[in-house]
């Protein structure tokens, strides 16, 4: 029973995949198979938390080739909690999906192509071994890419481009890494990994953590590697968009994590100061970046650079404290992310634009959505009670006992810029009048689908907000066990 | 496609069947040598694309199986992920393969579910590639070559 439930988090959306394919002329069936598979992913994923929740950690070698020669998933709090949350996200995104808002072109491989995504960041999540990671960012990198080329428009053919030669890159710097930690090590396996690199010169791990963490770090989205997000996430149908901004960056960000803070904790000290500036730059530039924009989807996607940034700063940090911090604050972004860009779907479908220069009066027109709104962009700004304050404080927190002040002072900053951008999209597409003054509302959008999903993710927030006790001990409980301490 | 080749026409024939029946070679005689099921699905590709080359890119994915390189594709896959089940049903670890003789008197021929795998995989192969190669000879059809004649006009 544990085997199955261990293969679970590639083998159902993988099989989704391939009966949403085979489905592929007949749309309602595909799109009711796709549903009833992202149910079934969730069931799997919420009883791989049950089984894991207590300490135990669920693993299958496939083919019974035994560790350290075979592929091994390794399920333990800190992967199961993640695949968990991309059941999630997929639900949610995939409800959303069904209604009006944005759905963009309903090809008949899409469907299939997301499942094919969701296959890619869970095997990611729940693999331990460095070439089934790599192959599994692969299956991300294939799958978006054509989800990024349908519809053939000039500017997704350019966004599908750009995303594949940036990512490209960091596909073959991890190949790189991959290739000198075998060589140098011998082993694939993390649990080997862990063993062996206790006797490699420190210069030689240094040298090796580098190139790998580069290499993540592109695929994360962090300064000065994120050119390839921005250039293109906007091409994208909303839905598919709020997916992909909850989900994609944050394995590259988990990939950093269990290099430096679990397999081979304690890295060393240069790498942990690199990766504390380069998350500080990174919150920098993202917030500003997003300050520039007046497209919703381009500022929330440089949002999601900014936010990164935190991520990655709560790794940097290290230790039991830093590690929980950084899962965590994963968990809350996800969350909120997915949501705002859901919710600007629904502005789009109301208005008829994600440009805020040609759009208003929604406080008038729709407050609810004014109220939906706020949860997840106060939650993004840090606002008390919402799941975004915890998950900042326990960054902070533990940035101010570590003495950290410059780090401290540029991540305060930064939540107040957030507050501008927020405010923006508040002022502009909620409070100021609509430029058209016979504008109204469209009364026919099919929308109930699409609150149904955000409104659930609205509520994950705010109960994270209010309840923050409970995911707090199972993250430092998901911390104690990495880096080699006793499981 | 340009004039119609009769020597080719007429030599595709015989040469699809040829090239399939040798794909199949390579396909089973990978279980103990050389081959296997990638290397098979390429060979079979060839045979597609020099069906295309004759008859046109539409001729040649009628004769796929089931006429669909997305559906050739996904059976292969699916033949893959079924090859693993067995083992999960007896309490193994997913894709550990199993293996077994069937008794004819006078000799044996051996399955494993090893050969169902590879059987997909050059199914999938098959289907992708072929997908592949023959949008791009569509393609190619479409948008009329820089140095023929209609261009230059």
């Amino acid at each position: 029973m544990s085997v199955w439930l261990a293969a679970s988090p590639v083998l159902v959306p993988l099989a989704t995949t391939l009966v949403t394919a085979l489905a592929h002329r007949h749309p309602r069936l595909q799109r009711i198979l796709s549903l009833a598979g992202i149910v079934a992913f969730f069931g799997t994923a919420l009883a791989l938390v049950t089984a894991v929740h207590g300490g135990e950690t669920l693993v299958i070698a496939f083919g019974n080739w035994p560790a350290p020669f075979g592929i091994e998933f390794r399920l333990d709090r800190l992967s199961a909690s993640l695949v968990l949350i991309t059941a999630l996200m997929g639900l949610a995104c995939l409800v959303f999906h069904e209604s009006d808002a944005d759905p963009g072109n309903r090809h008949p491989l899409l469907l299939p192509q997301v499942h094919g995504v969701l296959a890619g960041v869970a095997g990611a999540f729940a693999t331990a071994d460095l070439f089934n990671l790599y192959v599994w960012f692969e299956v991300m990198l294939i799958a978006a890419l054509g989800v990024f080329a349908i519809g053939g428009r000039r500017d997704q053919l350019d966004a599908s481009f750009k995303y594949l030669t940036l990512n490209l890159f960091g596909t073959l710097l991890l190949l790189i890494g991959v290739g000198a930690i075998h060589a140098a090590t011998g082993h694939l396996n993390y649990g080997a990994l862990a063993e062996a690199v206790g006797g490699l010169p420190p210069a030689l791990t240094t040298l090796l953590l580098a190139v790998l963490g580069l290499a993540f770090l592109v695929k994360a989205g962090a300064f000065p590697l994120f050119a390839w997000l921005p250039a293109s996430y906007h091409t994208l149908p909303g839905p598919i968009l709020a997916l992909f901004a909850g989900l994609l960056t944050k394995v590259g960000a988990y990939a950093v994590l269990r290099l430096l803070g679990d397999v081979f904790a304690p890295p060393p000290m240069v790498l942990l100061e690199a990766l504390g500036w380069i998350a500080t730059a990174t919150m920098l530039i993202g917030v500003l970046g997003a300050a520039y924009h007046w497209d919703i989807r381009r500022i929330l996607a440089f949002h999601i650079i900014s936010q990164i940034g935190y991520i990655l700063l709560a790794t940097a940090l290290a230790g039991e404290a830093g590690n929980a911090a950084t899962l965590f604050y994963t968990w809350h972004h996800i969350v909120v992310k997915a949501n705002l860009f859901l919710i600007g779907a629904i502005i789009w479908r109301l208005t008829g634009s994600y440009d805020l220069r040609r759009i208003g009066g929604l406080w008038q027109a729709r407050p609810w959505l004014g109220v939906l709104f706020a949860i997840p962009a106060l939650s993004l700004i840090g606002i008390p009670p919402l799941s975004g304050f915890w998950a900042k404080y326990l960054v902070l927190f533990e940035a101010i006992g570590q003495g950290r002040i410059v780090w401290t002072v540029v991540a305060l900053l930064v939540s107040v810029l957030t507050l501008y951008s927020m405010t923006k999209i508040w002022l502009e597409a909620f409070w100021r009048p609509h430029p058209e003054a016979d504008w109204t509302a469209p009364r026919d959008a099919r929308l109930a689908p699409a609150i149904a999903a955000t409104v659930g993710l609205a509520t994950i927030t705010l109960w994270i907000g209010t309840q923050p006790e409970a995911l707090i001990a199972y993250a430092r409980a998901a911390a104690a066990t990495l880096g080699g301490a006793a499981p | 496609m340009n004039p119609r080749l009769v020597i080719l026409d007429v030599v595709a024939r015989p040469l699809y069947v040829v090239i399939l029946l040798a794909s199949l070679v390579v396909l089973l005689r990978g279980h103990n040598e050389p081959g296997g099921g990638f290397i098979a699905g390429l060979v079979a590709v060839s045979a597609s694309v020099l069906w295309a080359l004759a008859h046109g890119p539409a001729a040649a994915e009628a004769r796929l199986p089931f006429r669909s390189p997305l559906i050739l594709s996904a059976v292969g896959v699916a033949l893959g992920a079924i090859a693993g089940l067995p083992a999960l049903l007896l309490g193994d670890a997913f894709l550990t393969h199993l293996w077994g003789a069937i008794p004819l008197g006078f000799t044996e021929i051996e399955v494993s579910t090893v050969l169902v795998f590879d059987v997909g995989v050059y199914l999938c192969v098959w289907g992708a590639l072929a997908g592949y190669a023959l949008s791009l000879l569509e393609a190619d059809l479409e948008a009329p070559a820089k140095d023929s004649p209609e261009a230059r006009r």
